[in-house]
């Protein structure tokens, strides 16, 4: 066959690769920044107390920032690399590849910009509100058409696995991003999740483990089945090998979601079936880390010269290590120790941190010099950054597995009298603060060795010149199809069956899913506990404003059925106790106390003086202060909106109520408004009720004293009996 | 819990669509060889070192 002429894009690459790098760096500082938060409070309180980097702000910003921009770009950058050369054609359409390139930037402007001025939705790693959530479906379409497009008119016949990595990665990404971020406007930046309480859980961990899943393990699969041969010169390990765990690993994945909700309100019995999953994936999670490792048989030696090949081992050994954690920790009874704690965070940065971020950066010390036809400008610097990064992750995560652990049995912890040994939270949160210095530091140290790397990078790119395009002739190995003159492009399209349906699947399951959600969801709430009530319209905006604050980072509001926790925190969560819950907020992590029983424990005086200053009342509390909430004015524009938007999703509010939410809103104000004046006038005489019954703080205070009230006024067996009916 | 149908279908149907992707990939041969995948990658393509073509051959 003839031979022909192709250009490969590299400048989309170059693009790509340097929106890696700067978020990366723009990322993990926001990270450090949260770290640093925890590990040194009151700094923060006294003298950078701002609401805009608040601790419960930052971290969505930390976490989509990392996953999204740094990740995100780096999964293009390979993508686009790769998949040219693997298919030796250029990427279909230019348009798409730069439309894909500025709109994924967009994205990322509008979640730095809007994060921090609290527009969540709460759900994690689905915090951005509606209108970023709708750019994100268009962005991921723009680039699996270009994707599948190029796939299309390749010259190869034979699909190399890493396209079959790619490919699992659009669809699966495409279905979960649309059914999770099913949400009802309130405003142009506030919407109500369309699923409630235990559903929108379901839904969202459905999601988030497959965000893990889909986002951060088979992209860089594909990568790793990429870069790490063609690094070491070394053809992958066993090619059937990475076909059958490349199968298994993404017909399993799908069914893991629910062993972040164990003990919780869920089923029992999905519960069980995510554990299963979950075990089993050890073995094609392994496949791949094994046939990765594997790869390098015999070549060892240039693992010790090459920093590119370090950097991929310690990689795949922190997809090991993660991979076999991540199934220990799904069985019930270690999970009933870690769940809540930072054991949790450090699983996940020896996944971030190591997987990604090694496998990320080896990857761009393999491309620059290629882009830039020049050879690195320091290997002893790339090399420094190594070893560097991996003593950053060692510092990171060891010092917070020992914290998870150390606090997951604090709270477990009894006396021989039955009682609680460490009946103080705050006392299991304080022995950690140690190990938060720690952590702070190992991620200190793992940023200088990406700022080693930008350098290294910089100084490479300054002594070599970029090529654009990258002209190399290629022997086609793929029958082109008689292609008539003048014929339409999508007549290309229709001769490939499969790939039709793939597309027409993508329409109808969004069609689909548009038709059967509304009545499933609104369906479900019916089931109900009778003594739960719908929230009060300033309970109502109090929680939009607990969701604003990122209250739900650092507050769980679950109580697990274990002994434990009841005698902690009172009577376990039932699922009928958040039928009104949109989106639902039980949290994943405790950094602060459990609040599901939270109401009526405490007065509404404690609430208003804790909440401006909370190491007033809790010496040694390393919650931030909020003292802009007893500042600014409730805003309620949006109240009759939000009450009809709620109604319209199943909460029993009565028709009409819209119109009288305001005056009930400013009675119950102003109730809390002089209990907290009742107890605080000894000290500030001059505090009128009018003064303060109209902040923010109050509303918060009223969905604080709601919390899990209702069913406290039900004698425990009724409670069980109706839930056990359903 | 009706939802729990909607995502057993909807994982269902994502299965159905691995399925029938692993079944086109059996049928049409991706799997026939698995040994020479592996090492062509390894190869670079041919670069044209010299002054490049004005018209795009590679027009698809």
């Amino acid at each position: 066959m003839e031979k022909v002429e192709v250009r490969y894009d590299n400048k989309i690459v170059k693009y790509f690769a340097y929106a890696t790098i700067t978020w990366g760096i723009i990322g993990m500082l926001v990270g450090l920044i949260a770290a640093l938060q925890l590990a040194f409070p009151d700094f923060f309180n006294d003298y950078l107390g701002y609401k805009y980097i608040s601790f419960g702000r930052i971290r969505p910003l930390h976490t989509n920032a990392v996953i999204f921009a740094f990740v995100g770009n780096a999964i293009f950058t390979g993508v686009y690399y790769s998949l040219q050369r693997l298919l030796k054609t250029r990427m279909w359409s230019d348009k798409l590849s730069y439309l894909n390139f500025w709109g994924w930037q967009l994205i990322i402007v509008s979640a730095v910009i809007t994060l921090p001025m609290g527009f969540t939705s709460s759900k994690e790693y689905a915090e951005l509100e509606w209108p970023i959530d709708i750019a994100i479906t268009i962005m991921w379409v723009v680039f699996g058409w270009n994707m599948f497009a190029t796939i299309l008119v390749r010259r190869v016949k034979h699909l190399y696995v890493a396209i079959w990595f790619y490919l699992a990665t659009f669809v699966t990404v495409a279905v979960l991003h649309v059914f999770n971020s099913f949400e009802i406007p309130v405003s142009f930046m506030k919407s109500y999740s369309w699923y409630s309480g235990v559903t929108d859980a379901l839904v969202q961990w459905w999601y988030g483990h497959n965000a893990v899943a889909f986002f951060l393990t088979t992209p860089f699969l594909g990568l790793m089945y990429y870069f790490v041969p063609k690094a070491a010169n070394r053809p992958v390990y066993s090619y059937k090998l990475s076909i059958i765990h490349f199968w298994a690993l993404i017909f399993l994945y799908i069914w893991a979601g629910p062993h972040h909700l164990l003990y919780s309100s869920l089923p029992d019995w999905a519960q069980s079936l995510g554990v299963v999953f979950s075990i089993m994936l050890i073995a094609p999670s392994w496949g791949g880390m094994l046939n990765g490792l594997l790869t390098l048989r015999g070549v060892w030696d240039k693992v010790r010269d090459s920093a590119v090949l370090k950097f991929f081992v310690v990689a795949l050994t922190a997809y090991g290590m993660a991979t076999f954690e991540g199934p220990m920790l799904s069985l019930k009874n270690i999970n009933s120790i870690t769940h809540f704690t930072d054991w949790i965070v450090a699983h996940v940065h020896v996944g971030g941190l190591g997987w990604n971020g090694m496998l990320i950066f080896g990857m761009m010390y393999y491309l620059f010099p290629k882009l830039y036809k020049v050879k690195l400008y320091s290997q002893s610097l790339a090399n420094a950054h190594f070893w560097i990064a991996t003593l950053g992750i060692l510092l990171w995560t060891i010092p917070m597995y020992w914290a998870g652990f150390s606090q997951g049995l604090m709270w477990q912890e009894f006396n021989p009298d039955g009682t609680l040994t460490y009946p103080d939270f705050l006392s299991t949160v304080t022995a950690l603060e140690p190990f938060y210095i720690m952590r702070s530091f190992g991620g200190l140290i793992y940023i200088i060795g990406v700022l080693l790397m930008a350098y290294n990078i910089r100084k490479t790119v300054k002594s070599g010149t970029f090529v654009k395009e990258e002209v190399v002739e290629v022997t086609p190995t793929i029958e082109k199809k008689k292609k008539e003159k003048g014929e339409h492009w999508h007549r290309v399209i229709e001769r490939k069956p499969v790939r039709l349906l793939v597309f027409s699947f993508i329409v109808i399951a969004i069609g689909g899913a548009v038709e059967i959600i509304p009545t499933m969801a609104v369906e479900s709430n019916i089931e109900k506990i009778s003594q739960v009530k719908p929230f009060t319209p300033l309970e109502v905006e109090g929680r939009d404003i607990y969701i604003r604050e990122g209250c739900v980072g650092c507050h769980s509001q679950m109580v697990r059925p274990l002994r434990f926790e009841t005698e902690r925190y009172g009577e376990y969560s039932k699922a009928g106790e958040f039928v009104y819950d949109h989106p639902f907020l039980w949290g994943s992590k405790r950094t602060g106390p459990d609040l599901a029983r939270e109401g009526g424990l405490r007065s509404d005086s404690w609430h208003y003086t804790h909440m401006i200053m909370p190491k007033q009342i809790s010496p040694g509390s390393i919650m931030p202060a909020y003292p802009w909430l007893a500042d600014d004015d409730l805003y309620t524009g949006h109240l009759e909106k939000k009450i009809n938007v709620l109604r319209g999703l199943g909460v029993p509010y009565p028709e009409g109520y819209e119109k009288e939410a305001l005056s009930d809103l400013q009675k119950q104000a102003n109730k809390i408004a002089e209990n907290v004046i009742r107890d605080i006038s000894k000290e500030n005489s001059n505090v009128q009720v009018s003064d303060i019954a109209g902040k923010e703080i109050i509303a918060l205070i009223a969905y604080l004293q709601r919390l899990g009230t209702d069913i406290k006024a039900v004698p425990a067996e009724e409670t069980e009996l109706e839930t056990s009916m359903k | 819990m009706e939802i729990m149908f909607v995502m057993l279908l909807v994982s269902l149907l994502l299965a159905l669509i691995f399925l029938v992707s692993f079944i086109w990939a059996n049928k049409t041969g991706q799997y026939d060889d698995d040994v020479t995948p592996g090492m062509r990658i390894l190869y670079d393509d041919e670069e044209v070192k010299k002054k490049p073509n004005k018209e795009k051959p590679n027009k698809e």
